[in-house]
């Protein structure tokens, strides 16, 4: 599992940041995404992979065996990213846009290369 | 009383966060009550962040003895809960960020503040986030209120949308965005080798790691060292600074003056809990070299007094960095007061820009469009028809006479600080940089590379005199077409008050910078810092505290 997992990691991020160095800001824009895709499965992964393993401790079974149980620290912080991570998507989206429309190109210098 | 006072930790992010809030459902017609609210909470701010710094210095040892005041939100203790942490440093931080917000909100309710609608609310969440990162305790929330900050900012430096601002900020959000990410790569690496994001938690468990994880915990903090230092704008990831800077309008630019020193902020903080990054600092020199290096070659190159400001901004971050690289703990506190001239003049300096721009607006194209804040040239980008304007109501306020006279002595003065000649504190904080590495060489032997950061720091000091006064005499001496402006006691009286400022730093050296001494010296001794948080006095106080 930790194997598919680092490479799911991987590809996100290397597609993530070769689109982020497109000259075309929807491409940047999907760069982001995806690398905070990675990011956030990273983050994931640091609280170690298991299976079946709730994150808050269940007072019925009894114990408070810290093996029974998976990491609930990263999982909150994941949270905290994506939320981040979406608003500030959002902003960039409608910055890309304003920029569109003022330029008339959606090159991220505003203006299209000598050719 | 005291536990009250113990309060006073978290009004600081508390008081921008109510204030913004209700200034975002205020209507934009209700324009006194928006202005005393801004200005309220700013001065609230200022007032709490003295509070902070009286009550952390050795004046008021009955509260906080050590000067460490530890706010466990929600009352769970630390490593588990998460604290707001007050030491000296952070307290001069506070004051400092509500100096320069105070004085940039006067001068942008003279104009530059209309629309209104997000600029007043934006502007108390750029506090909440400057405030909020000086106070944590723990990476986690460092990140969160460096995103605060950053949104608030994004929102500000896009005011008065026009081509060029929108393709900065559009490049300046896209490299906060990417920086952000590594920063969260970097604090998810830490908790995954540690298990605790607290800083002090961190630092006493850093030591005693396995070897094997101990990789991770550097490759964790490199991460996290290149996030800051993109923050901080340090070579070679600043190139996106100049240019936003002077994109950004006057008092917005003015406002972002502390934001670079977030960044070294954090740098100076984790550094000093984390004794361990011997190689990391001695990177720093080399880096802050070459920021120095490059910002005095822009100086000179740069043609538009905005540009050649943002440079300073660059200069000064490149002589923080380097002399924290040289690793001499005596020079702390003579950069922590560095810092603060700097900030103070950088702040000065580019709201002197906004009003000088507007004599030669015909100069160069970033003037020209800095010359209208209120175009609301986005509104036609989406296909939406301009709202009408708020009256603008230009000849409101007094022009005050002889108006080149005090622009120019302003601009003398700015222009003292930035170099660093005396009677301006820069002198003195230059002078104390270079006497601290003179007194640190005598004692262990002088080390070439002590000997070439002196010698750029003074070079670069005689540059900025060159490159300033040469577009001194450009914006001053010269007869081209001309036009006076009008100039709003709104906007410079700030200015003023922030130079007059400067010259009692000059007068108070000597208390200034013996309470920077004892700052520094705190920081230096690091098992304070992570007793206080970690105590289990804390603990008990805290769960007597009543709630507010």
């Amino acid at each position: 599992m930790e194997i598919v997992y680092s490479l799911a990691i991987g590809v996100l991020a290397g597609s993530g940041v070769w689109l982020l160095l497109r000259p075309r800001t929807f491409q940047v824009l999907l760069g982001f995404s995806l690398l905070s895709y990675a990011t956030n499965l990273f983050i994931f992964g640091m609280g170690r992979l298991a299976l079946h393993k709730a994150p808050i401790i269940d007072p019925a079974s009894g114990a408070a065996t810290s093996s029974l149980y998976t990491d609930p620290v990263p999982q909150a912080l994941v949270l905290t990213a994506i939320v981040i991570g979406f608003a500030t998507t959002a902003l960039f989206l409608v910055v890309l846009l304003a920029l569109r429309g003022l330029s008339g190109t959606d090159h991220v210098d505003g203006q299209e290369p000598e050719a | 009383m005291n536990s009250v006072l113990r309060h006073l930790v978290v009004l600081p992010i508390l008081i921008p966060l109510v204030a913004g809030a209700t200034l975002f459902f205020l209507a934009e017609a209700r324009r006194t009550a928006r202005v005393t609210i801004a200005i309220v909470s700013m001065v609230a701010q200022l007032a709490v962040a003295l509070g902070l710094l009286y009550l952390t210095s050795d004046a008021a040892p009955y509260i906080w003895p050590e000067g460490i005041g530890v706010y466990a939100i929600g009352g769970w203790p630390a490593p588990f809960g998460i604290v707001l942490v007050v030491d000296r440093l952070t307290a001069v931080m506070l004051t400092l960020g509500a100096i320069v917000s105070l004085a940039t909100l006067v001068y942008s309710i003279a104009r530059w503040d209309r629309p209104a609608q997000p600029f007043h609310s934006l502007f108390q969440f750029l506090a909440v986030g400057l405030n909020g990162a000086f106070l944590t305790g723990d990476l986690f929330n460092l990140f969160v209120f460096f995103e605060v900050l950053l949104a608030a900012s994004y929102g500000l430096l896009l005011r008065g949308a026009t081509g060029p601002r929108v393709k900065m900020g559009l490049h300046y959000i896209a490299i906060n965005l990417a920086a952000s990410l590594l920063f969260l790569i970097g604090v998810a690496l830490i908790y995954g080798v540690a298990g605790t994001l607290n800083m002090a938690d961190l630092a006493g468990r850093a030591a005693a790691l396995a070897p094997n994880d101990r990789a991770f915990l550097d490759a964790g903090a490199a991460i996290l060292g290149i996030a800051f230092l993109v923050k901080a704008g340090s070579w070679p990831l600043n190139f996106w600074l100049p240019g936003t800077y002077s994109a950004a309008v006057a008092p917005v630019a003015a406002s972002f003056a502390l934001m670079t020193k977030v960044g070294f902020y954090a740098v100076l903080r984790i550094g000093t809990l984390m004794q361990e990054y011997e190689t990391l600092g001695a990177a720093l020199l080399y880096i802050g070299l070459l920021t120095l290096i490059t910002s005095t070659i822009g100086m000179l190159a740069a043609k538009h007094l905005g540009r050649l400001v943002a440079f300073t901004v660059l200069m000064s971050m490149g002589i923080l960095l380097a002399c924290l690289g040289l690793r001499v703990e005596a020079l702390t506190a003579p950069a922590l007061f560095y810092l603060v001239v700097s900030v103070l003049t950088t702040c000065t300096f580019f709201m002197l820009t906004g009003m000088t721009d507007r004599t030669r607006a015909t100069e160069s194209p970033t003037a020209a469009e800095g010359h209208e804040p209120d175009t609301q040239a986005v509104y036609p980008a989406y296909g939406i028809k301009t709202p009408s304007t708020y009256e603008q109501g230009d000849d409101v306020g007094i022009a005050i006479p002889a108006v080149m006279a005090f622009l120019g002595m302003m601009f003398v003065c700015c222009v003292l600080l930035v170099s660093g000649l005396p009677p301006m504190p820069g002198f003195t904080a230059k002078f104390a940089l270079l006497a601290t590495m003179v007194g640190a060489s005598a004692e262990h032997g002088a080390p070439l590379s002590t000997w070439v950061l002196g010698a750029a720091i003074l070079a670069s000091g005689f540059v900025s005199v060159i490159a300033l006064s040469r577009i001194g005499m450009r914006l001053f001496w010269s007869f081209a077409a001309r036009t006076t402006p009008r100039l709003r006691l709104l906007e410079a009286a700030p200015v003023a008050m922030l130079v007059l400022l400067c010259l009692g730093l000059t007068l108070a050296a000597d208390p200034v910078s013996r309470y920077l001494d004892s700052a520094a010296r705190s920081l230096h001794q690091p098992d304070t810092y992570i007793r206080a948080v970690l105590s289990q006095e804390t603990r008990r106080e805290q769960r007597g505290a009543p709630r507010p």
